[in-house]
């Protein structure tokens, strides 16, 4: 190859691209150099796009036997210094679990992409879905910290993944992408910066020094403890069973309590840098849509709708899902907003709005196959206003 | 009577082992002590440097051996110890990589790692202790565990039949299969040594006492009965035929050992992006190949 590898990883330009391609590039763009992944319905044309870029920049790509072993090859690369990722769906994110807690438990920084479809099981492998939302949450076992982004369009697909690469070197943690088939199977306009434009955050390495006085898991000021990469000569030792600063086992009460909590405690710490969300008409909002993914395309328009009828509707839009901007909920609520809620599913981030708000939402579901439309959410909307306006809410939430 | 101590003030070991975790957690009688120093010895006499060891684990009593090594060492989840390790190996080339874990967890939670790594040839070397059942967790059914052996969860019997590990794993294609016992030390030693300088994804099969959680219930005596065990009934044949060096542990039973096969095979290399005519001309693998055959024991 005659070409400048280098300049392969950014393919900077306006393209027209699926969504699932534009996740690819923001990897690419990102500087992912290991992608083992196992091909699954919506999310395999991300495994495509990265089988035919990663060697063109001296990449790694493998595919996997199967979702446990894709995880777990992930985690590996990670500790070589690479940045890792892969990608999968319902079937495939329910596989992966185990090693997400491993991943968060070892502070092992990788993407982990779910184009959702519809579920439970096997479920609806073509159609869409966001009914994966508290598995993102809470689908491991045990309490460790989970960041998820939403991406809205091809555009956010390129964005957040980059955004997931550097958040998840920034906490060394575990960070979804949930992505859902409508965005991962939309073609639109996809702009990619030149190379400056890409932001990229540099994972803390051990400071110089002696290499046996390390101690891997010794947070410092930051509660994110610096990462160093194996074949150094640090001869770290990384377990997921419960570990102390020197990363060896410590099956005792007082160290477990120690380090799950400074685990949660980064989500907290750092939940201003990680919290994402867009406000669309929001200034006189009595009613407030909080919408994700490509349900947020469809409250979008709702909003629209229902401003020409004069109705001060506005929306919230969640960027991040996990950590959750309760306090922005809360704000609003505060400040007397009603809250509407249309997802794919049967009510899971409503549930977490429900929590802040200290008050029940109208909520608008379909379990998954099919988008809500914009009449749709605009029907339960303008009920809403109706009720909010004549102090008869629990009417219409009950 | 104050007890006589025993100050050993430095050991050969010492820079390969975390000596601030010993003790170990493992039982009297356990084999993994021996199998561990042999692969301690073995990282110590081989030119690669220290430093680009790195030793992956499972989870079992097998498992808790990365974390005893000095070495960077990873103890990752039950069964996942190869696909970690292919990522460790794919990522960064220059590690020498290698699996140390139990039947277990390499061979039932873990198998479908196992056929797929032996069968792409990922450059790692495998080392599994075959102690015939569960040790970690009181003594259950393992996929080694012999016909009719009583084991916690086979009260009246085992009513399957173990696997037969170098046969299995000599047809998933790897370049260097070997089975030796925990008390064929020097040979143990020089088998993991050979394979750690060896190309392509090599194994090798210890087989260990597990006095507490096999012994006992199938009356094969403390570890040290066991060890004398494996000196009666051990033969060493480098050509046996596989299929036939299966593991009932009876006690007129024989332990066919040896390093069974060494080979060449294309070892699993991403591919770059030139055309196809300009890649190396690769041979083909084929498992009746008459090369599968020990050609010279290490």
């Amino acid at each position: 190859m005659s070409e400048n590898k280098e300049d392969r990883h950014v393919l900077t330009g306006r393209h027209f691209m699926n969504g699932d391609t534009a996740c690819a590039e923001g990897a690419m763009a990102a500087g992912c150099s290991f992608f083992g992944g196992y091909p699954i319905t919506p999310s395999t044309e991300i495994a495509e796009r990265l089988a035919r870029r990663l060697p063109e920049v001296g990449g790694v790509y493998i595919q996997m036997e199967d979702e446990l072993a894709s995880i777990a090859s992930v985690l590996g690369a990670s500790w070589t210094g690479a940045r890792s990722m892969t990608a999968t769906s319902g079937p495939g994110f329910s596989l992966m679990q185990e090693n997400i807690g491993l991943g968060a438990f070892t502070e092992t920084p990788c993407v982990i992409v779910n184009v959702q479809r519809g579920g439970p099981s096997t479920g609806l492998p073509t159609l869409v879905s966001q009914a994966d939302m508290m598995q993102a949450r809470w689908g491991s076992h045990g309490d460790y910290p989970v960041v998820a982004y939403c991406p809205a369009s091809c555009q956010e697909m390129f964005d957040l993944t980059v955004l997931a690469f550097n958040m998840a070197d920034r906490l060394r943690t575990p960070v979804f992408v949930m992505a859902d088939e409508a965005i991962g199977h939309m073609t639109e306009r996809v702009v990619i910066p030149d190379k400056s434009g890409i932001e990229h955050v540099v994972r803390k390495r051990p400071h110089a020094g002696p290499m046996d006085g390390l101690l891997p898991y010794e947070a410092e000021g930051s509660m994110v403890p610096p990462m160093p990469r194996v074949g150094r000569g640090y001869r770290i030792h990384v377990t997921g069973l419960t570990h102390d600063e020197r990363g060896y086992p410590a099956t005792d009460a007082a160290t477990h309590d120690q380090l799950v909590r400074r685990l949660a405690g980064k989500l907290t710490r750092f939940a201003p840098e990680i919290i994402r969300i867009e406000e669309v008409q929001m200034e006189d909002a009595e009613v407030v849509l909080v919408a994700y993914g490509s349900t947020s395309r469809s409250a979008r328009h709702a909003v629209t709708i229902l401003r020409e009828e004069g109705l001060p509707v506005g929306m919230l839009r969640l960027i991040t899902a996990w950590p959750f901007p309760g306090d922005r909920i809360a704000q609003l609520a505060e400040r007397g907003c009603r809250f509407v809620v249309p997802e794919l599913n049967l009510g899971q981030m409503a549930l977490e709005v429900e929590r802040y708000a200290r008050q029940p939402t109208t909520r608008v579901n379909h379990a998954g196959g099919q988008s809500l439309t914009p009449d749709q959410i605009a029907e339960v909307a303008r009920e809403a206003m109706t009720c909010a306006r004549e102090k008869s809410w629990s009417a219409i939430t009950s | 009577m104050c007890p006589r101590e025993i100050v050993v003030s430095d050991h050969k070991l010492d820079p390969i082992l975390r000596s601030d975790r010993l003790p170990h957690i493992w039982c009297p009688g356990c084999g993994l002590g021996p199998a561990m120093a042999c692969f301690a010895n073995a990282i110590q006499e081989s030119d690669i440097p220290v430093d680009k060891h790195v030793c992956v684990s499972g989870i079992g009593c097998t498992g808790r051996v990365a974390g005893y090594l000095n070495v960077d060492s990873f103890h990752t989840t039950h069964g996942r110890a190869i696909p970690f390790a292919t990522g460790l190996k794919l990522s960064n080339p220059d590690l020498k990589v290698t699996v140390f874990s139990g039947d277990g967890d390499l061979f039932a939670i873990g198998g479908n790692h196992m056929l797929h790594a032996a069968r792409r040839n990922i450059d790692i070397t495998v080392i599994c202790v075959n102690n015939f059942n569960y040790g970690m967790t009181g003594g259950q059914l393992g996929p080694t565990t012999p016909y009719a052996a009583r084991t916690t969860t086979t009260p009246y019997g085992n009513p399957e039949g173990p696997l037969n590990i170098p046969h299995l794993v000599a047809a998933l294609g790897a370049v260097f299969v070997a089975r030796w016992t925990v008390l064929h030390v020097r040979q143990l030693q020089k088998a993991i040594a050979y394979a750690l300088n060896k190309e392509g994804f090599t194994f090798i099969e210890v087989l260990s006492p597990c006095p507490v959680g096999f012994g006992r219930p199938n009356d094969l005596g403390d570890g040290i009965d066991e060890m004398q065990f494996y000196r009666q009934q051990s033969i060493v044949d480098d050509r046996a035929p596989l299929e036939s060096v299966g593991i009932d542990m009876s006690k007129e039973s024989t332990l066919v050992l040896g390093n069974f096969v060494d080979r060449e095979r294309p070892v699993y290399q991403p591919m770059g992006t030139e055309p196809p005519e300009q890649r190396e001309q690769t041979a083909v693998y084929h498992p009746a190949d008459p090369e599968v055959k020990a050609r010279e024991a290490p």
